[in-house]
């Protein structure tokens, strides 16, 4: 019998054999190829590179093809990736504002300079399942597409709201590099830019849920979608031995600007203040639920009374990232004889302690219900 | 010790060097102040937080080509967490592995201390889940640094006097809390309190990794370590009415197994190392011989 708990070696070995065989399925079926993923999956691959941390599509999509579709094992491998990856430095802030477009809008005005352009959006399309896509047929083509406003025409709502001091403006940058969650231990509080960071590496579902607790009622920030931006922007490096920025190469971002209320304080007067969510990729939700909960954790800062779960930054920060939640929780299914073996112990000493106490006059009561 | 090792494309044992000398830097402070939590920028590990990332990152750190390494969870080198452990270093280290607990110069666990004495020049690695003794009275870590700069264990003491006063006895039978060197409340890891003695002027070196929560903590060879107890309530570790089925061993530690669903059941070593070891010097359990042809 106890040749039962033995033999974890030839048992992993085999499980891991058994584990390639069942993500490549019926063998009878095509397999997938990374490409088909990248381009055919887009929106899993931007969400695998955001909660990733690190933009490389086609690594993510061969991510996504090991880990059998399972977001968080793809998100999980990304990680583990990315940390062995040297570190040349630090690039040059990304200019949003100079972002080429694919997908421009804000609920806050009805039209404004660049217009709203909708973009490859699952907005307002009725929710029918399209079973002609089962069958394979042509590929489909857009309609003619109107030019694009340029990055000139088309300036940040919340530049626009600036312009007119209705909206607080961005805290200056200082020179201080931003700390970096992924080298250094989180400390509280974490100052913004280290919230922020946190968010976007957040899983998408917590940070989402978060962002709706707020909506009703759990530290209300009465937020308006000032716009959400969703292009590609150029990254640049300023090598050390050069002295000047060279430009990397470019990434797609959506990047969304919330603008909340605020009733101003003695110092302040009333004006809008901002919540704001950046992530890889075309991903919507999360940049929306990001700056949600960003405001929310502002809400210090700002004066605001403290005590829903949103506004806590303990809670959220300690909490949002998929995979210490996913390590954690899957972890009880290591063994835990050891302890379990403990517990089992006090509570059998507890129970014949209890049962010596109560053994006559619990008998005596049995016989007087009866 | 910077050149890639050629059969995994990664540096010696997995992290690059910066990143040791960064986790060495927190094991040098921790050694400083034993019992204190110092925070370190753990790293993502190829394993899953809660899996022993800590420990990993203390290993790989401290680890070098001539050390000796075994790993065990439960007490066991051939639990499969352990072996998943034990091959990861094998692999990007290329280390010698062993089982024998005087043989091994770094030993990484989770859950127990062995039963041998560990002796000068040891490592002792323990992996942590919660590495605050004082997380589950007070969940906020702003709170729990300030109660232990200030020395503030009122919490604790409280919290073990109701157990008392409720079950009639403190109901914390693993994770159980020590004070280090007369200063610090620590949690040694979720080993059962039947270790806890053997942490008490321990010859080795212990190191405590906490990656989720990043955090690296440590007791120096030689330190005392007190669990904590009352005067009328002291201290007790768990005893077992048998000796192991197989080896016959008294006075360690105890996994039961059970053999049928009709309630028949051994008790054995947890410490499998220990078990073998005895049963090569002739030692029979009551139990032994019969189970272990099966």
């Amino acid at each position: 019998m106890y040749v039962a708990v033995k033999g974890g070696e030839a048992a992993i070995a085999n499980a891991h054999r058994l584990l390639a065989e069942t993500r490549r399925g019926d063998t009878a079926v095509p397999e997938l190829s990374v490409a088909q993923i990248r381009e055919q999956m887009a929106l899993l691959v931007d969400r695998v590179m955001t909660e990733g941390s690190l933009h490389d599509p086609d690594l993510a999509a061969l991510a996504l093809k090991q880990a059998r579709g399972d977001l968080i094992e793809a998100v999980f491998l990304v990680r583990a990736y990315r940390t062995t990856l040297p570190r040349f430095g630090a690039s040059e802030p990304v200019e949003t504002g100079a972002m080429t477009l694919r997908r421009r809008i804000s609920a806050t005005y009805k039209d404004l300079p660049g217009g709203q352009v909708l973009g490859p959006t699952f907005d307002y399309t009725h929710r029918l399942v399209d079973f002609a896509l089962a069958a394979e047929g042509e590929a489909p083509v857009a309609a003619e597409a109107e030019p694009l406003p340029d990055a000139a025409h088309a300036p940040r709502v919340t530049d626009l709201l600036g312009n007119a001091g209705l909206i607080e403006p961005s805290a200056p940058d200082d020179g201080t590099p931003p700390a970096d969650l992924t080298r250094e231990p989180l400390d509280f509080p974490a100052d913004r830019a280290l919230r922020l960071q946190a968010l976007a590496r957040g899983d998408e579902g917590f940070v989402l849920a978060l962002g709706y607790s707020t909506q009703r009622g759990y530290g209300r920030t009465h937020p308006f979608v000032g716009e959400i931006r969703v292009g590609t922007v150029a990254v640049e490096f300023v090598p050390e031995e050069l002295g000047f920025a060279v430009p990397l190469g470019e990434i797609d971002l959506t990047e969304c600007q919330m603008v909340n209320q605020f009733h101003g304080s003695a110092e302040v007067p009333p004006q809008f203040t901002r919540g704001y969510g950046l992530a890889f990729g075309q991903s919507e939700r999360k940049a929306m639920a990001m700056a949600l909960v960003d405001r929310a954790l502002r809400a210090e800062e700002l004066g605001e009374p403290i005590g829903a779960p949103a506004q806590d930054q303990e809670f959220v920060l300690a909490h949002c990232d998929a995979l210490q939640a996913t390590g954690f929780v899957e972890h009880l299914k290591l063994p835990h004889y050891v302890d379990f073996q403990a517990e089992l112990e006090l509570v059998l000493r507890l129970r014949a302690e209890h049962a010596a106490r109560h053994a006559t006059p619990q008998t005596e009561m049995k016989e007087a219900a009866e | 010790m910077s050149a890639a090792t050629p059969e995994t494309g990664y540096n010696f044992a997995y992290l690059d060097e910066g990143t040791k000398r960064m986790i060495r830097r927190a094991i040098l402070k921790a050694i400083a102040i034993p019992g204190y939590q110092v925070p370190f920028a753990s790293r993502e590990m190829p394993m899953p937080y809660g899996w022993g990332t800590g420990g990993v990152q203390v290993t790989a750190a401290i680890l070098g080509k001539r050390d000796v390494l075994k790993v065990i969870d439960q007490g066991s080198d051939d639990t499969t967490n352990a072996v998943s452990i034990r091959a990861f270093f094998a692999r990007t280290a290329d280390v010698a592995v062993t089982t024998r607990t005087r043989d091994a110069t770094v030993i990484q666990t989770r859950h127990r201390i062995p039963e041998a004495p560990l002796h000068e020049g040891q490592v002792l690695v323990y992996q942590v889940p919660i590495p605050e003794p004082l997380r589950f009275l007070e969940p906020r870590e702003t709170e729990t640094r300030q109660l232990h700069a200030l020395a503030e264990y009122g919490l604790m003491h409280v919290k073990l006097y109701e157990d008392i006063a409720r079950h009639g006895h403190i109901a914390t039978t693993y994770a159980y809390p020590v004070e280090v060197a007369g200063r610090y409340v620590m949690d040694p890891s979720p080993t059962p309190k039947f270790d806890n003695p053997k942490m008490d002027d321990c010859p080795a070196l212990q190191l405590f990794g906490a990656g989720r929560e990043k955090r690296i903590y440590a007791v120096p060879p030689h330190t005392r370590v007190r669990s904590l107890d009352f005067e009328d309530h002291p201290f007790r570790v768990q005893s077992f009415d048998t000796p192991c089925a197989l080896c016959g061993a008294e006075g360690v530690y105890l996994d039961e197994v059970l053999l049928d669903d009709a309630g028949k059941r051994m008790f054995v070593c947890s410490d499998t190392d220990h078990c073998e070891e005895r049963r090569a010097d002739g030692h029979v359990g009551t139990g032994g011989m019969e189970t272990a042809h099966v």
